[in-house]
């Protein structure tokens, strides 16, 4: 069993002495972790005792009171962030102070338990604070071996999975009950909409797929002599039975031998996701126009709607994974929230850069500049 | 429900099928619903309305527009109690609970339900808020 040491730092014997009884003999036990983790608290009656501590054999977790009879809590905190150890921190702290507790939570604590605290309170905290040192651990000792689990994006991959399945489950169980009657179309509305989710969780999976390959830089890019016209056409053509639906007119303005030294994949990506998005966020009867040219050292490709556009307040958010602008008029639009991150990651490979100009209600116009003879990434 | 009058039920969540489904539900349930699609519309419609109940998606327009609506309603309507439903769960490496007086006090709603629970689960757990 491995135990994690914990220093707790109080100047009341009491609470010192209840918590090492508290944690004798308690165990916590993960699905990640193959064994059982214990504790081995060591306590220390004041600020100095603890830095003392802290400096010879860093702990886990430090149980920390803020007032103390010498330096005070807060600052044995900031020894610990300016040390940038690996040493969490719990605040132990009465309720007429908790205003300060979570203050210093802003500063690096990473949570804090109000005194008196019952032991079951002390177990629990106890439980969340060494789930996330081990989960640290680990995603530290994965970064290092070159894994790039990244537990951020899975957390939120699942939430964004689940989303359409708890939806089509919901569905499902109404036409199961029969509880809109026996009449097969009053379900109709119900199956269009679990289709719906079905499709917009196949384009999840996809762009996944496309993210999984940039990210593992496994594949093999072949970097050649591409002509940009033919690659914009063909996402014209595959965006088609869309535009047609919808009634949106895609037109092609290119410069004359507009090649580029590139990936032709990687290429397909980025023209595929911004005419899609400029199809899908448009209008019915919308423009969709694409430029291609040659300016200065770069090739610029812009993709100019006349859509719904984007708020100012919006932008900022558009190139992160899985944020969706959502609104009134971007709620029919199935999308995986991946696209536009795909686009800057692919760009940024070429060391060039994605612009957006975009006016609510009149449309967006997405430029990607890349640098002609660039340093690519190798 | 019986005679009384219907109870209103607020609900938010920008998901527009899981509206839907529980719009549906809830109805069934003999109770009135009033939708909103993201925490702007709820505050609107907060504005002259006083719902029996409230029920609120947590990730919305932001990650935390549930709690910051809860705790906005409760400020207006302290009695008018507030079940936050959310897919962030446990096992997406994200908890929230309200099960601590501690927790309740700074979360300020009154039940967290994880979506996809049955809906005979939620009658009961409405019923049990709304003291019917």
């Amino acid at each position: 069993m491995e135990a994690l040491d914990v220093l707790v730092v109080d100047d009341e014997p009491g609470i010192r002495s209840g918590v090492s009884r508290i944690l004798r003999n308690f165990t916590v036990s993960y699905p990640f972790m193959d064994d059982d983790i214990g504790f081995n608290v060591i306590e220390a009656a004041t600020g100095e005792e603890a830095l003392e501590f802290i400096k010879k054999t860093p702990p886990a977790i430090v149980l920390l009171d803020n007032k103390l009879p010498g330096i005070q809590g807060v600052e044995v905190l900031e020894f610990i962030n300016n040390n940038q150890l690996d040493i969490l921190v719990m605040m132990i702290t009465s309720y007429a102070s908790l205003e300060l507790a979570v203050k210093a939570t802003t500063i690096g604590a990473y949570d804090f338990v109000p005194k008196p605290f019952t032991p079951q309170e002390l177990k629990s905290s106890m439980e969340n604070i060494s789930k996330h040192y081990f989960l640290r651990r680990m995603t530290r000792k994965m970064h290092k071996e070159g894994k790039q689990v990244r537990f951020q994006f899975l957390s939120v991959l699942s939430h964004e999975l689940k989303a359409p399945l708890n939806a089509i489950e919901g569905y499902l169980n109404i036409m199961q009950e029969k509880q809109m009657g026996s009449s097969m179309t009053a379900y109709d509305e119900m199956i269009d909409r679990s289709l719906a989710r079905v499709k917009s969780m196949r384009t999840m999976i996809m762009d996944l797929l496309d993210l999984t390959h940039i990210e593992s830089g496994k594949k093999k890019r072949e970097l050649r002599e591409l002509d940009l016209c033919l690659v914009a056409k063909s996402a014209m053509d595959t965006m088609m039975p869309l535009a047609i639906q919808r009634d949106v007119t895609m037109s092609l303005a290119a410069d004359d031998g507009c090649t580029y030294n590139a990936d032709s994949d990687e290429m397909v990506i980025v023209f595929n996701n911004l005419i899609s998005n400029a199809v899908k966020y448009n209008n019915v009867g919308g423009k969709v126009l694409c430029t291609i040219k040659q300016q200065d050292t770069n090739v610029v490709i812009t993709v100019q709607d006349t859509g719904i556009g984007i708020d100012d307040a919006d932008i900022p958010k558009l190139f992160h994974e899985f944020s969706r602008i959502k609104n009134a008029k971007t709620r029919e639009v199935t999308g995986s929230g991946l696209g536009l991150s795909i686009v800057k990651r692919l760009v940024l490979m070429y060391n060039g850069r994605v612009e957006v100009d975009s006016q609510l209600g009149q449309g967006s116009v997405f430029s990607v500049y890349l640098p002609i003879n660039p340093l690519v990434e190798g | 429900m019986g005679v009384e009058a219907k109870k209103t039920i607020l609900l938010v969540d920008d998901d527009i099928d899981y509206l839907f489904q529980i719009k549906f539900q809830l109805e069934r349930f003999g109770f009135k619903v009033v939708t909103a699609e993201s925490q702007k519309e709820a505050e609107q419609l907060l504005a002259n309305l006083k719902p029996d109940l409230a029920i609120l998606d947590l990730m919305m327009e932001n990650d935390d527009s549930g709690f910051i609506l809860s705790y906005k309603m409760k400020k207006k309507y302290p009695d008018v109690p507030i079940i936050i439903a959310t897919a962030v769960s446990s096992e997406t490496g994200m908890s929230f609970g309200i099960s601590s007086e501690e927790e309740r006090k700074w979360i300020r709603a009154d039940l967290y339900l994880e979506k996809g629970i049955r809906p005979e689960q939620l009658h009961k757990d409405i019923l049990k808020l709304l003291k019917l």
